[in-house]
């Protein structure tokens, strides 16, 4: 029997890589005491699956394994045996589902505080305001306002492009891409995400069904002071997936502002299958 | 949720962030204003291999059960983190509560090698602690050792405000409680060190000063502070029975040397092989009872979710209950996806059975460790295991599909000749052609034999602590010989070896048996950028070299001297319980090529029976006369 376990990936965690967190796994059901299948032979080891692996340094409010189980018990027990395994820095829902092929992420990219100098030079540079905008930003609740507008314009305007080729370097070889195709939208408060969202989402409810069990967790996404932030939808999976680094880079290069990977918090925000009939999303925890 | 020291810019530009985040599974948390002691241990190598040390965990754990000390960790910071730390002059921080290491009370470092001296000195200087223990003030931590390299710890005296000599469990209680008493009442660190040096096992070096005589070996001991014991007797731990077993060990995120469940059987070895340490100073033997190895067993796969478990000791085999142990490890957790592993057993019917039954035979090796190549020099180190004995348990593992050896030799000791070299070679042969004995159907291939060869380095408180080294020179040549020599073999095709560099074990040789002035040496290559000696990427010879001429220190004078009988060793301020009229008892006998029973066969009056326990006291049939 399969089950699926969503799961929170934050706070120090984000630092744990993928192969890491598998092994985390691992031992944290045997904590749990669940009755794990193993395949045979003399080094035996757990049968599970990861849906998209998270790179190092993001954070997620949408992670999921599926693992083999020999028998299970109720959902509400199985989920509170495993939170108790784990140390504070996780929480968990479960579900019992089937393998299934993911097809979209919707991703938060946030700027971290302190990186608005960053930013100069760039989207609010030269020109339009005082050359000497930079300085003043710290501190200032008034001027992150007028910095968060400046980058949600520098951004639509990016996204507004026909085409956004980015070179994507594989171990192999190297490529010009168009990734536009790949964003599905993006969107600059929650609000408005939620709105974007829901015109793509299935109808799931009918999936909702016995053995399904979720705890509704709080966003454990980062906020920070400065409220520079983008939402995206991606197309994510084994076919085509863009990471939204590689969205932000193109966009920094685009605006003119130099690209710093650890001036962005990444932290994703659910995993989707798609629907074969409708076409619409449905979020991993509500396929069966 | 815990802020943590690093940013995560550096976190993400140094590898494996998660050697310095903490928050591992059975982690211990306290409230800093609970508490009135904070103690950081360290183990001065990477976290992964400090993570996978036990003796860490047993410390981890039984500090924590007081509810007045906070203990945390931190380990060497890696190379990377190393060179940005020093750049952005961020001061090294413990795991858990990832503050300060400076701001702590003690900062105590476990020493299992020699070559880890360096880093200690980058732990002391990244915490920005004054390296030297006389430069510290009321607002360093009280730095203290133990471990077995603390049996002589002169080479890193002036580094060390204390040295514990024994085991941790005994004597760790009064430490604390004279230190939480000592600074209710405001007293200076020179109070403290002058009080707690009166507790049995505490060396404070800096109480005593060194006489030399003009050929550079020591006069004497003087104290500078009267009421200093004369000697420093080891403290043991004679309840092991029942005594703190840390059965919620920690469970690193990132996979660990040691990644798995350890059960430790035993303490101390009763075999008496002449050239090892830790037989010597672990005297004597004592046994954990088997109901609460298996009650342990299970809480720590409970606790941790490890998929492994090992059982520790020196010698397995000669655990007394060990067959209802690993029955019982296999029968109960065997079938629940759980590995079992059972390094030094002996290899007879007993452990291939066992091994058969938890390993795959095609992809296992069979391990023996005869040490020397020839009987006669196997007598002199007194290492008990015969050539018939050897080829038996090859032969019977062989019948029953194995078909890789694993053999590990010692090169350069004491009274060994090029035939006992050579020896080495006829030995692997042997093995080979014991297999090529079966007929061709019922062998698995080709055999495969791996000799290797590491160079010996006599150590303190043992028969050859009088011993002078090989030169690298020599060692290397009597290489070249067995390369030769396996070569020239039958079945040289099927025997591989391989061997350790010699300089490492150079300097292991200095340090082991080294005095007070080698601190400087050890400072200055420090200085110059000496860190991670063990890693061989790291390990700078040179630098060592030029070091130790800066300082006038000839590295042979350690090393290439035999020792007379009656020198004035730097170790000689420790009592480890054995004495040294056994030690040298055994050196005569080693000469003469006499070997000496095992401690369950007879009492050999080593000087151990002093702690009143353990294996000195089962009724044997014989009894040593002391006549020799
Ligand atoms: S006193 Fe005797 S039995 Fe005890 S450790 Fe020494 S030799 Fe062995």
């Amino acid at each position: 029997m399969k089950a699926r376990i969503k799961f929170q990936k934050y706070g120090a965690m984000k630092f744990i890589g993928h192969l890491d967190v598998m092994r985390y796994f691992q031992k944290a059901f045997r904590r749990a005491g669940y009755d794990i299948e193993y395949t045979q032979g003399f080094n035996p080891h757990q049968v599970m699956s990861f849906a998209s692996p998270l790179g190092l340094g993001l954070t997620s409010d949408a992670e999921y394994v599926d693992i083999g189980l020999k028998s299970c018990e109720d959902p509400e027990i199985m989920v509170g045996s495993i939170n108790e395994a784990l140390p504070d820095d996780r929480e968990h829902g479960k579900k019992e589902s089937a393998m299934s092929l993911v097809s979209a992420a919707d991703y938060l990219v946030s700027l971290k505080d302190g990186y608005e100098m960053e930013l100069q030079g760039g989207i609010y540079g030269n020109g339009s305001m005082e050359g000497n905008f930079g300085e003043r930003l710290y501190g200032s609740l008034e001027d992150y306002g007028i910095l968060h507008d400046k980058f949600r314009r520098a951004f639509e305007r990016f996204y507004s492009q026909p085409n956004i080729i980015i070179n994507k370097k594989t171990k192999k070889n190297e490529m010009m891409v168009d990734i536009k195709p790949m964003i599905c939208f993006t969107a600059f408060d929650e609000t408005e995400y939620r709105k974007k969202l829901s015109g793509n989402l299935a109808d799931f409810r009918r999936t909702e069904s016995s053995g399904s069990y979720s705890v509704n967790a709080e966003s454990k996404a980062d906020v920070y002071e400065n409220k520079i932030r983008v939402y995206m939808q991606l197309a994510a999976g084994s076919a085509v997936n863009l990471k939204p680094e590689q969205v932000m880079e193109s966009f920094c290069a685009a605006s003119g502002i130099s690209y710093n990977p650890f001036a962005w918090q990444v932290h994703r925000l659910e995993i989707y299958t798609r629907d074969e009939e409708t076409k619409k999303l449905i979020p991993l925890d509500r396929f069966l | 949720m815990r802020k943590l020291a690093l940013s995560d810019e550096i976190l993400l530009s140094v590898e494996k962030p998660a050697r310095y985040i903490g928050g591992e599974v059975n982690m211990v948390v306290k409230n800093p204003k609970d508490v009135d002691i904070r103690f950081c241990i360290c183990f001065p190598d990477v976290y992964e291999i400090g993570m996978s040390h036990l003796g860490i965990q047993i410390i981890y754990d039984i500090l924590n059960r007081r509810d007045d000390t906070w203990c945390e960790r931190v380990y060497s910071p890696w190379v990377d983190l190393d060179k940005l730390m020093r750049e952005r002059d961020i001061p090294l921080f413990a795991l858990e509560s990832q503050e300060p290491v400076r701001n702590f009370d003690f900062l105590g470092f476990t020493l299992q090698y020699e070559m880890c001296y360096t880093n200690i000195l980058q732990v002391l200087e990244l915490s920005k602690i004054p390296v030297f223990a006389k430069d510290r003030t009321a607002d360093d931590p009280i730095v203290i050792g133990g471990g077995p390299c603390t049996y002589n710890p002169e080479p890193i005296a002036d580094f060390f405000d204390i040295f514990y000599i024994g085991e941790f469990e005994s004597g760790y209680e009064e430490i604390l409680d004279i230190y939480k008493e000592c600074k209710k009442n405001g007293m200076t660190r020179r109070e403290y060190l002058e009080r707690v040096s009166q507790l049995e096992g505490i060396y404070v070096p800096s109480f005593y000063d060194v006489e030399y005589n003009d050929d550079g070996t020591i006069k004497s001991y003087r104290k500078n502070y009267d009421k200093a014991p004369d000697k420093v007797r080891k403290q043991i731990e004679m309840k092991l029975d029942e005594a703190y077993y840390p059965v919620k060990p920690l469970v690193p995120f990132v996979k660990v040397t040691q990644d798995r469940v350890v059960l430790e059987i035993q303490r101390g070895c009763i075999r008496g092989c002449r050239f090892c340490q830790a037989g010597m100073i672990y005297r004597p033997t004592r046994e954990r009872d088997v109901e609460y190895l298996k009650k342990c067993a299970y809480e720590m796969l409970k606790s941790t979710g490890h998929e492994e478990i090992s059982l520790s000791s020196l010698s397995s085999s000669d655990y007394s209950q060990l067959k209802e142990l690993v029955y019982f490890l296999i029968d109960e957790f065997g079938s629940k996806g759980i590995n079992i592993s059972l390094p030094s057993l002996r290899i007879d019917a007993f452990s291939l059975d066992v091994m058969g039954k938890v390993q795959d035979i095609r992809k296992s090796s069979i391990t023996f460790a005869p040490e020397a190549g020839t009987q006669r020099l196997r007598d002199v180190i007194n290492k008990g295991l015969t050539e018939d004995s050897i080829l038996n348990g090859a032969r019977e593992a062989f019948q029953n599909g194995w078909n890789r050896v694993k053999l590990y030799f010692m090169m350069g000791l004491p009274e060994e000749t090029d035939e006992d070299v050579e020896g080495i070679a006829v030995l692997a042969d042997k093995i080979a052609g014991v297999y090529y004995e079966m007929p061709k159907e019922r062998r698995q291939g080709k055999v495969n034999v791996v000799a290797s060869t590491s160079f010996f380095v006599p150590k303190p408180f043992t028969p050859f602590q009088w011993c002078a080294m090989d030169t690298p020179e020599e060692y290397i040549r009597k290489q070249r010989l067995l390369k030769g020599s396996i070569n020239r073999q039958p079945h040289g095709n099927c025997i591989k070896y391989s061997w350790h560099d010699a300089e490492l074990s150079v300097l292991e040789g200095v340090f082991a048996r080294g005095d007070r002035r080698l601190c400087n040496v050890i400072y200055d290559a420090y200085k110059a950028g000496c860190m991670y000696d063990s890693w061989s990427e790291y390990f700078d010879y040179g630098k060592w070299l030029d070091a130790f001429e800066k300082n006038g220190i000839s590295i042979s004078f350690y090393t290439c001297r035999e020792r007379q009988e009656d020198e004035v060793f730097p170790w000689d301020i420790i009592d480890a319980g054995v004495s040294k009229p056994f030690l040298l008892r055994e050196y005569r006998r080693a000469i003469s090529g006499k070997t000496t029973p095992n401690c369950r066969e007879m009492c050999f009056n080593c000087g151990a029976k002093q702690f009143g326990g353990g294996v000195c006291f089962i009724e044997r049939e014989a009894v040593y006369e002391g006549k020799d």
